[in-house]
């Protein structure tokens, strides 16, 4: 975790770096004279060698500084992070919706395998797949909002502007993962082991949640992390959607802006998001898989 | 139904899997795994089931269990369990038992699976795979239980200790050690034993073979051994049913079958296997000719035509009925009498 920390945040340097672009001319607009361009890499340190700018970047992110925004000039973790908490909820939201959405069909689709059920629920998945967050976003702020009326069509005012950038964000996920779980339950299904279960005596439901779901569980963990950061991810494109005030809608403005020290800040802290996650879904291996554990008794 | 002093009667047992086809899943063939299979076993005694690689041994055994519905025919099961009290053994038809009647009948008939590694639940410590039936069909208190796993682990050559421990923790011999307490926690009367030693060292298959003639003798359990390998169905079975290509070709003591096999499959079946002598030339003649016919259009006539040293004109056209030649061996073969085959008596 900290070996990969620092890696993301070197990498991060290098990026902001290697684009072509002058910051001090960036900053200091079309018009600015030479002399105050001058002024503004001397003042930001732009005219040091790159090491010496690298050591104090990584000096200062280490010390939970992430620079401040070139136009409002407020410290960018003060920007950042009350959206991150927002963006956090909708991301958590989202999953959550996903994972048991995808775990009731996905198991529904593996016990049914190769019946009506099965196809009903592959047709529905495929088509959630096929739907681009953009257009069941818009579709959804189209009909509930604009034609029905029932939900805001954005921002963050209450818990019904929750549902349709959850619903929005977390249906393409449970799409996608209905496919896994189903899958890792139908080969979870077709193991031994289940026939020893039922042999035992077991009813048909134990079998399928006590003895299939708990060995599909391994790979499903595994893409639920990685869903996680593609939600992460998907979030900057529903933010935007729904002008919700996250971390995604903060970094695509920023953007739009060259507002660098902020954009870098907002990349930061997703990425340090994701390695976060990743790191839950490894520890919950070993929870999950007693042939993961270190110390196997 | 009749009474029958068999512990289990098998009557034309019979299972079909359909082929499918295309986008609308047509039926496009039968693939007949088990096609009118009878035998019967009693209590304590074994009862091979031999053949090659897909004629329908494995298929017959999960039958047995209804682990796999049959198409057809019917399992007869004495069970003492869903009689009532102090009266005479119920025979049950697995085949149509009620889900209720099906898991009472769990505790009678259990299975070993062929493959050690993956019939057990790699997420389950031992002491949870061995005591679950026992949970399951509420058998005891729990300390009771715990004290029971621990005592059928050590039954099985195992340490009690072993049961915090996890399947991939041990060996293929111990994990089969461990199938087999599990199959015995619930004292069934009878247990299909699937390939048990077939993925196993021939040293640990001894080993794993006697535990199995011990636990035999001390409970009086009635096995159904489903085994390609015919030395070790010869090592513990009292009869041997041959299968070819779902169909029952022979069924006779073990004895009787070694000394005078009755249909040419079964002898080319005994003339391959090895035997651990150098100097001794190996029987050329006995062989099978080509390779199993596809089970989706088995040959007309007698299945084992087109392979058979020994086939006429009405083995092309009929199929030959199982007929019992002698007192207890039966025969599927219209050239019983007339063809003289070898002996593998010891």
């Amino acid at each position: 975790m900290v070996p990969a920390g620092l890696l993301l945040v070197t990498f991060l340097f290098g990026l902001f770096h290697f684009i072509p672009g002058d910051p001090a001319l960036l900053l200091a607009g079309d018009n600015a004279s030479a002399e105050v361009v001058e002024g503004i890499r001397r003042a930001y340190g732009f005219d040091q060698p790159l090491p010496v700018q690298y050591w104090t970047y990584m000096k200062k992110v280490l010390q939970g500084d992430l620079g401040v925004s070139n136009f409002s000039r407020e410290p960018v973790t003060a920007l950042i992070l009350p959206r991150i908490f927002n963006t956090a909820q909708l991301a958590f939201w989202s999953m959550g919706f996903a994972m048991v959405v995808s775990l009731i069909l996905g198991c529904c689709s593996a016990m049914f395998w190769n019946t009506w059920i099965d196809k009903l629920i592959t047709g529905i998945a495929l088509l959630g797949i096929c739907t681009p967050v953009f257009v069941s976003g818009l579709f959804g702020i189209f009909l509930f909002s604009v034609k029905l009326g029932l939900l805001p069509t954005g921002g963050l005012d209450s818990w019904r502007s929750f549902v349709l950038p959850v619903v929005t964000l977390g249906a393409f996920q449970a799409a996608v993962l209905t496919r896994m779980v189903r899958a890792s339950m139908v080969e979870a299904l077709g193991q031994d082991y289940i026939e020893t279960a039922r042999a035992k005596g077991l009813a048909e439901t134990a079998v399928v949640f006590k003895h299939a779901l708990r060995n599909a569980m391994l790979p499903i963990v595994t893409l639920f992390g990685l869903g996680f950061g593609a939600t992460l991810g998907g979030s900057v494109v529903t933010e935007t959607i729904f002008t919700w005030p996250g971390l995604g809608r903060t970094m695509v403005e920023s953007i739009l802006s060259r507002d660098l020290p902020v954009t870098q800040g907002a990349l930061l802290l997703f990425a340090f998001m994701f390695i976060g996650i990743n790191l839950v879904v490894d520890l919950l291996y070993a929870a999950i898989d007693p042939r993961i554990r270190f110390d196997a008794p | 139904m009749t009474a029958s002093a068999h512990l289990l009667e098998v009557r034309n047992l019979s299972k079909f899997f359909t082929l499918r086809k295309g986008m609308l899943q047509r039926a496009a063939g039968h693939v007949r795994a088990v096609d009118d299979v009878s035998f019967f076993v009693d209590d304590g005694e074994t009862l091979g089931l031999v053949g090659e690689s897909g004629c329908g041994k494995t298929t017959t055994g999960r039958a047995l269990l209804r682990l796999v519905p049959p198409s057809a025919g019917e399992i007869l099961f004495k069970s003492t369990q869903l009689a009532r009290e102090g009266e005479a053994p119920r025979l049950i038809d697995v085949a149509t038992a009620t889900e209720k009647e099906l898991k009472v009948l769990r505790r009678e008939m259990q299975i070993i699976f062929q493959d050690p590694f993956s019939s057990l639940n790699p997420r389950m410590n031992v002491g949870q795979i061995v005591s679950e039936p026992l949970d399951v069909q509420r058998i005891g208190r729990q300390d009771e239980r715990r004290d029971r796993v621990g005592s059928l682990l050590e039954s099985v050559g195992l340490n009690a200790k072993d049961a915090r421990r996890y399947p991939h923790e041990f060996s293929g011999g111990q994990r089969q050690r461990i199938g087999i307490a599990r199959a015995l926690a619930l004292e069934p009367r009878l247990i299909v034993a699937d390939e048990p030693v077939s993925a196993l060292d021939a040293s640990i298959q001894a080993q794993v073979l006697n535990l199995m003639l011990d636990l035999q003798n001390e409970h009086g359990l009635a096995f159904v051994l489903i085994a390609h390998d015919l030395a070790v169905v010869r090592h513990i079975s009292d009869r041997i049913a041959v299968m070819y290509l779902g169909r029952l070709v022979e069924l006779a003591s073990t004895d009787a079958l070694f000394e005078s096999p009755q249909h040419p499959y079964t002898e080319a079946l005994m003339a391959a296997v090895p035997i651990p002598d150098p100097d001794r030339e190996r029987a050329k003649d006995t062989g099978l000719l080509g390779d199993v016919p596809s089970a989706t259009s088995p040959p007309v006539g007698c299945h084992f035509h087109p392979r058979c040293r020994y086939a006429e004109d009405i083995c092309k056209t009929e199929s030959p009925p199982l007929r019992e030649i002698q007192e207890g061996h039966t025969v599927a073969c219209h050239l019983a009498d007339t063809i003289e085959l070898r002996s593998f008596g010891s």
